[in-house]
């Protein structure tokens, strides 16, 4: 059980990434990002990409870092992958999103509009790198280490819960302390009110979109990195992300942090009793009784708006 | 001289137009208050003014700038600040991070700025990292006025600004503006509350069903017998 809640947890923190941007992106430009998974698995492509031909081409060599599975072309795929999909939301937002904002269009046409993105999205990864499941180090033997309690970690898992929770500390500290950061919470807290202010409110939407996209592509790569990747991992985050968000209150970038911690550790707990496959019905699960008894999420109602 | 002037103003949210044709001047330095029944567009008026409801025809200037219809964060950048009536501060912030947004678009030091604002209102200072959700309404119409003055403006707008206070509090919210006055900032003042808002206005206007009804300086308004039957209760 206790390496249950440790994996639990190590998911758990790559939902969040998924959950924290969702729940950024819901806050300011207030709709349901159907699109958010599909950006997480555009991240993992576009570092997939980065890996086996732009790194590989660039002479990059190949070794990995000591006892974990990936080395150099993963330590600059990474970050490349983040601004590139931080461009792709922003773009997507430009090209289809502020269109409809622009006609006053409601949020299920927004929504609707990001179904649409999440299937070109998707499709093209089919298109591009064909239904198989693949991974960024085919054939390597992933040795665990073990700790007290006979908890079996990999390495990687170990890096995965540093660089999660390293990004989410970075956004918090870019929130608390930045003068974009403020004006981004200023922004979620009161749209007119911010303009009213001077702030420009299409360049906060723009960094929440580069945000929110950044962070989806380190949890995609992530994910990618713990398990494997596939053209519809993105797609099955999304009942999951969802679930993270909506029971921290949606618009709490602290709720989704937590909120992503819990159906990790939900989803992984419950494969000491369920099949594995029904991991996917426990977020949707929790989603359908916090939907019920709690809509607001756990950190909702007092006296936030 | 002249440093507000809107003319013939037609405007509304939707196809009915709220505004029919109105005209308001405001000078360097002076308050002018704003008075007339529920739904006679005095609110309507201010957004319109700063770009928050879409001016149909007619004209808004700014020290001679033709600003109609211009972005509200634009309009910000000139030296104009605008309080609305509700939703006037940003709940999930600290009273100082309130003032900061207030001073988004200032590039230089406006630390001093916010000393100014906590000399104005002694109470925001001992509360600056409690969040405005938790403030009471008069604290929170202060930061709501703490936070238009941070761009030191020459012209500020004030939406109701003793709406749903305590009545001890409506007095020292007057007296407030009669300070921020005194420093030498014009405001336009929309009032429920006609009585107070013409003692201290050097001009007022009465507007109704969206239209022009009158004009005047604050005292005449005040010693004229229609306005004192239909604003004043008496």
């Amino acid at each position: 059980m206790a390496e249950l809640f440790i994996y639990g947890i190590v998911l758990g923190s790559i939902i969040s990434l998924g959950a924290v941007g969702l729940t950024l992106v819901y806050g300011i430009v207030r709709f349901a990002n159907f699109a958010h998974g599909d950006l997480m698995s555009a991240g993992a492509y576009i570092a997939l990409f980065m890996v086996t031909h732009v790194l590989a081409w660039a002479g990059i060599p190949d070794a990995t870092f000591g006892p974990l599975s990936f080395g150099w072309r993963m330590a600059v795929a990474f970050p490349v992958s983040m601004a590139a999909v931080a461009g792709l939301a922003i773009a997507v937002d430009r090209i289809l999103y502020r269109k409809l904002r622009l006609k006053r269009s409601g949020i299920v046409i927004l929504a609707m509009a990001s179904l649409g993105a999440s299937f070109i999205i998707r499709m093209l990864i089919l298109i591009l790198w064909g239904p198989d499941f693949i991974f960024y180090r085919p054939g390597l033997l992933r040795p665990a280490l073990v700790l007290p309690l006979g908890v079996k970690i990999r390495p990687d898992q170990i890096l995965i819960l540093v660089v999660a929770f390293l990004l989410v500390g970075l956004l918090h500290l870019f929130l608390k302390n930045t003068r974009m950061g403020k004006a981004m919470r200023a922004t979620a807290d009161n749209m007119e009110l911010a303009r009213v202010s001077g702030i420009d409110t299409e360049r906060i939407i723009i960094w929440t979109w580069g945000i929110g996209g950044a962070l989806a592509a380190a949890g995609g790569i992530l994910y990618g990195i713990d398990v494997q990747l596939h053209a519809a991992m993105g797609w099955n985050f999304l009942i999951p992300i969802f679930a993270a968000t909506i029971l921290g209150t949606i618009g709490n970038m602290y709720g989704a942090l937590f909120g992503g911690l819990i159906i990790g550790v939900a989803q992984q707990m419950s494969t000491a009793f369920l099949l594995p496959t029904y991991k996917p019905a426990v977020a949707f699960i929790i989603m359908i009784i916090i939907l019920l008894t709690r809509p607001k999420g756990l950190f909702g109602g007092g006296t936030r708006q | 001289m002249i440093i507000l002037e809107a003319n013939g103003v037609t405007a509304g949210y939707t196809e009915v137009n709220i505004l029919h044709d109105v005209r308001i001047r405001v000078r360097a330095g002076e308050i002018v208050s704003v008075i007339g029944p529920n739904g006679a567009g005095k609110s309507t008026l201010l957004k319109a003014i700063f770009g928050l409801v879409a001016v149909r025809s007619g004209t808004v200037t700014f020290k001679g700038e033709d600003i109609t219809g211009q972005r509200p964060d634009k309009i910000a950048r000139k030296g104009i600040s605008y309080v609305p009536q509700v939703d006037n501060v940003f709940p999930s912030l600290t009273i100082e991070e309130n003032l900061e947004m207030g001073a988004f678009i200032r590039t230089d030091d406006f630390s001093q700025r916010i000393r100014d604002i906590y000399d104005l209102f002694p109470v925001l200072k001992d509360k600056r990292s409690q969040k405005c959700g938790q403030l009471s309404g008069g604290q929170r119409q202060m930061v709501a006025m703490g936070r238009a003055l941070m761009l030191d403006p020459e012209l500020l707008l004030l939406d109701e600004p003793s709406a749903g206070l305590a009545p001890f509090l409506v007095s020292s919210i007057f007296d407030k503006i009669r300070e921020i006055n005194a420093t030498g900032v014009a405001l336009v003042i929309v009032e429920q509350n006609a009585r107070e808002a013409l003692k201290m206005a050097h001009h007022g206007y009465v507007l109704t069903m969206g239209r022009n009804a009158m004009d005047d300086t604050g005292k005449a308004l005040l010693a004229n017998r229609e306005v004192a039957r239909l604003y004043l209760g008496g």
